[in-house]
């Protein structure tokens, strides 16, 4: 597969992301829209170091592990993004506590 | 057409059909589930390009631990009842166009002619867990540790801002 199809497929996850950000209201479903652009973009970097990969395979042969780093930072952003959805729920479930709605208008009065 | 481009096809139309659901449906149950396609899919994307450990991960961080909480949290919340209202007609059209308008844009910018930059499926061994394990408890232990840190003070946090009462 030419690497640009991978471009392609997380740019356009990517980009649904952001319209599902920017349209939705309902704030869980805003955050599993960044969910789904963390997603798009760990997608591209298992893509971009397997290129690497291999063309460091043609390169030198002996040196069998180029590439790994991208694959170990993608595993890096799901135990950040782990953490981030954990703290992130505890917040949405707070507000929906004190407001009884998850509505993101309402976390424009949040001052008050 | 091989095996390979034919699952890379299937599993590149399933993410984003199933990425659009997400967005589109109205009741939020829906969206988690087609979420959860979405993150197999990409799962499959990740066996397609032989990294099992991300690809074993993905499924077991993302559409096991991580779904699982969002279907808790909108289960105890009730949401169906009320449907979300919904915003300004011409808002909803002009950030469905700004979000197409980055997608044409970041495609023409990353659009790379040359095809000869390829991915063999299938091929290499740096996604098997032997050669990620020893890289990440040799060069990357740090990271490692601190990422453990990092799920202490996100636990504790979660602890103490969700606890009821004061």
């Amino acid at each position: 597969m030419p690497i640009s199809y991978y471009i392609f497929l997380a740019v356009i996850i990517f980009s649904i992301g952001v319209t599902g950000v920017l349209t939705r209201r309902n704030s869980i479903i805003v955050f599993m829209c960044i969910e789904l652009m963390l997603n798009a973009v760990n997608l591209l970097l298992v893509a971009f170091s397997k290129m690497h990969h291999q063309r460091m395979l043609v390169l030198d042969s002996a040196n069998i592990t180029a590439g790994t780093e991208g694959q170990l930072f993608v595993f890096f952003i799901m135990v950040v993004a782990a953490a981030e959805v954990s703290v992130g729920l505890a917040i949405i479930v707070l507000m929906y506590r004190n407001v009884h709605s998850v509505d993101i208008n309402f976390l424009n009065r949040l001052k008050n | 057409m091989n095996t390979f481009q034919i699952t890379f096809w299937f599993l590149s139309a399933l993410a984003v059909f199933s990425s659009l659901m997400v967005i589109t449906r109205k009741n939020p149950v829906y969206s988690v589930l087609f979420l959860i396609i979405t993150f197999f899919a990409i799962s499959g994307h990740y066996i397609l390009m032989n990294a099992q450990f991300l690809a074993i991960v993905n499924i077991i961080v993302y559409a096991g631990a991580i779904m699982v909480l969002f279907l808790f949290v909108l289960m105890l919340m009730n949401l169906n009842k009320e449907s979300e209202q919904q915003k300004n007609k011409y808002l909803l059209w002009s950030s469905g166009i700004a979000g197409g308008m980055l997608m044409i844009v970041l495609i023409a910018a990353l659009d790379t002619p040359d095809p000869a930059i390829i991915t063999k499926p299938g091929t290499g061994e740096i996604g098997l867990i032997k050669n990620l394990g020893t890289k990440l408890f040799t060069d990357y232990v740090v990271p490692f540790e601190i990422s453990s840190i990092l799920f202490l003070s996100a636990m504790v946090g979660a602890v103490v801002i969700g606890k009821k009462g004061d």
